[in-house]
């Protein structure tokens, strides 16, 4: 009898009491063409579950042509693979926050190809039981514009309306003020101060290439400086490590020196080229700076390791130094060394400032308002932040996406 | 002649600049291609280049030699140096190594460019502390504010430091955290907004000076 009652326990109640509940296949699911890429992927989305745990395992099986046999080509925890805030804009978000997100690219295993389409279901795991889900199909597609960028977009085109309507307010009222730069009122001591002596001065571009933009801003800074030298006959000397910003270089000497009346004082050989090798053209200027000892070293635009190993041996000199960098990592070291530093943006506004042009004064006011707008965004954004942590909402984050940059 | 020399670059800066800005919001492939092959032509180009800045160099040692100017047993140097190096890299047919046994084009290479590159950073170390020691005497208020500041993140960042005072690593941590990341952030966002003021006045033609010459020519 307690046998037979055993029997019919474990048959019946028992079985009943010890199964796991049982496996319900994953809600929403669906296939889609990955958004804002370049193709040759899918994007796979369905609904979170409360069931999700790690122990649960979601797999992937796909099929290439409707003739072929479905294959796995990925398996997850079925606890992970969420959609969190920052993934994608609320605009572009091709699932529900919180929900599964996974993005299958093409691969060896698994290669897929653009304008073709593809079926792919889920596996549910867990334990002994399993269960599929509906079998969804999708095309992938390249996107032709990304629309996760669509806000980068919009400040990109008001940034430039402000600094053309910046530039147009500058014309009908060229009276900016500016603030002073000690680094760039220097400029004219320095020229003084090389003529007096008889020594000649030194101008380095960087390290960057001409698609640099402080290697640019060096260059039409050089212009200026070049002007000054003009007029004082002194010797410009301007060795590189490229040879295109070498070949620039020339023609913005060669075209200063003829604005100032003196195209009979440009020597060619003043902008020379040394080599690309960091440390070779470092051992070379430190060379020139300790032979011919000039009075006065210009170390504009991007630099990297070499920058205390210049302005340290030209300091040693003891010639009046000027540096201007946007490299961040590097302004200690030109802070410490050098007499003047252009820090950042002012390496930028510089031609601006020596030239007093009002086209190109007005594009610094444009950059203040620009300023002005981040930091309001700062303190806006902070500000929405920290009340949606204290109220735990996520409404906010309709207004804060608005200012990230996605990818 | 105008037109070579301010019309049509202006108008290439104008396309390129601008093609190359939308680029940015275009994922498709053709964009990504776009890219790839002007960074292909881009390396072309400095190639050719490279040329140029190889005439210069020669030009400019040869001129010192011929005169006779202070230093011009350096320009020797280098001419014999360059000249011995191309030949024996011709005679090695470029390469360092043949059958795992090392030519002599790699011994120059070892034995030479990498011991003098290994000594120029290593004097780094020494520049350092004499640029330290500079900038740390307390001269004037800001001085005294960076000395101090600098004495506490090395106090941090030493096991000597954190043994004698364990403290300073929190310090340490507030000023590179709070303080240090608030300037750099500050300058980078100078810079991002002066970067993109200048590409676009260079894209607009407003900026023409890197063309040589004034803005009226």
């Amino acid at each position: 009898m307690i046998v037979a009652s055993i029997l019919l326990l474990l048959l019946t109640g028992g079985a009943a009491l010890a199964a796991p509940p049982s496996l319900v296949p994953p809600e929403g699911f669906r296939v889609l063409d990955t958004p804002n890429d370049a193709g040759k992927s899918l994007s796979l989305v369905w609904k979170a579950s409360p069931a999700d745990n790690k122990d649960r395992k979601v797999e992937v099986w796909a099929v290439e042509s409707p003739s072929a046999d479905f294959k796995k080509v990925a398996e997850y925890p079925a606890n992970t693979r969420y959609v969190k805030p920052g993934d994608f804009p609320w605009w572009s978000r091709p699932v529900g926050q919180g929900d599964h997100y996974v993005k299958l690219s093409s691969s060896k295993a698994f290669p897929i190809e653009d304008g073709r389409s593809y079926a792919v279901k889920l596996l549910v795991r867990e334990g002994d039981q399993e269960v599929w889900s509906d079998v969804s199909q999708a095309a992938s597609y390249p996107d032709r514009f990304n629309t996760a960028q669509v806000n980068n977009l919009i400040f990109a085109l008001a940034f430039t309306g402000i600094l053309l309507a910046s530039i147009a307010a500058a014309r009908r009222n060229p009276h900016v003020h500016l603030r002073r730069i000690a680094g760039l009122d220097a400029v004219e001591e320095a020229i003084g101060r090389s003529t007096e002596m008889g020594r000649p001065i030194l101008y380095l571009t960087g390290s960057g290439g001409m698609s640099d933009v402080s290697t640019i801003a060096a260059t039409v800074i050089l212009g200026e400086v070049a002007k000054k030298v003009a007029h004082y006959d002194t010797t410009l000397k301007v060795p590189h490590r490229d040879p295109i910003v070498m070949a620039v270089c020339q023609e913005v000497m060669k075209e200063a020196y003829v604005q100032a009346g003196r195209p009979d004082a440009y020597k060619e050989d003043s902008n020379f080229f040394i080599t690309d090798d960091q440390f070779s053209y470092t051992a070379a200027v430190d060379g020139i700076m300790l032979r011919e000892k000039p009075a006065a070293n210009f170390f504009m635009g991007s630099y990297f390791a070499e920058s205390l190993l210049l302005t340290e041996t030209g300091a040693g000199t003891g010639a009046i130094q000027i540096a201007g960098t946007d490299s961040d990592h590097q302004l200690p070291f030109f802070v410490t060394t050098c007499d003047y530093t252009l820090i950042g943006e002012e390496l930028y506004a510089a031609s601006a400032y020596l030239s007093r042009e009002p086209v190109l004064v007005g594009t610094l006011r444009g950059q203040d308002f620009g300023k002005a707008f981040i930091m309001g965004v700062l303190v806006f954004g902070t500000a929405l932040a920290t009340v949606g942590v204290v109220v735990q909402t996520e409404i906010f984050h309709y207004v804060l996406d608005l200012f990230k940059d996605f990818k | 002649m105008i037109f070579l020399k301010r019309q049509l670059p202006l108008a290439i800066t104008f396309f390129m600049g601008t093609a190359f800005a939308l680029q940015y919001y275009i994922p498709h492939p053709v964009s990504e291609d776009a890219i790839t092959n002007v960074s292909k032509w881009m390396q072309i180009i400095s190639g050719f280049a490279l040329l140029l800045g190889i005439a210069s160099l020669f030009h400019v040692h040869a001129v010192k030699i011929q005169r006779q100017v202070p230093g011009w047993g350096y320009s020797l140097v280098l001419y014999v140096a360059m000249l011995g190096t191309i030949a024996v890299g011709f005679w090695a047919h470029g390469e360092t190594k043949v059958n795992g046994a090392q030519t002599g084009f790699g011994w120059m290479y070892d034995y030479t460019m990498v011991p003098l590159q290994g000594t120029m950073f290593s004097i780094l170390a020494f520049f350092i502390a004499s640029a330290a020691y500079r900038a740390f005497r307390a001269r004037s208020r800001e001085a005294s504010v960076l000395l101090a500041a600098a004495v506490m993140v090395m106090m941090g960042r030493v096991p000597l430091g954190q043994f004698l005072a364990p403290w300073t690593w929190d310090v340490t941590q507030w000023l590179l955290n709070v303080l240090n990341s608030a300037v750099r952030r500050a300058i980078l966002i100078g810079v991002s907004m002066g970067s993109v003021a200048l590409s676009l006045k260079i894209i607009l033609g407003i900026e023409r000076s890197y063309l040589g010459g004034g803005k009226d020519q």
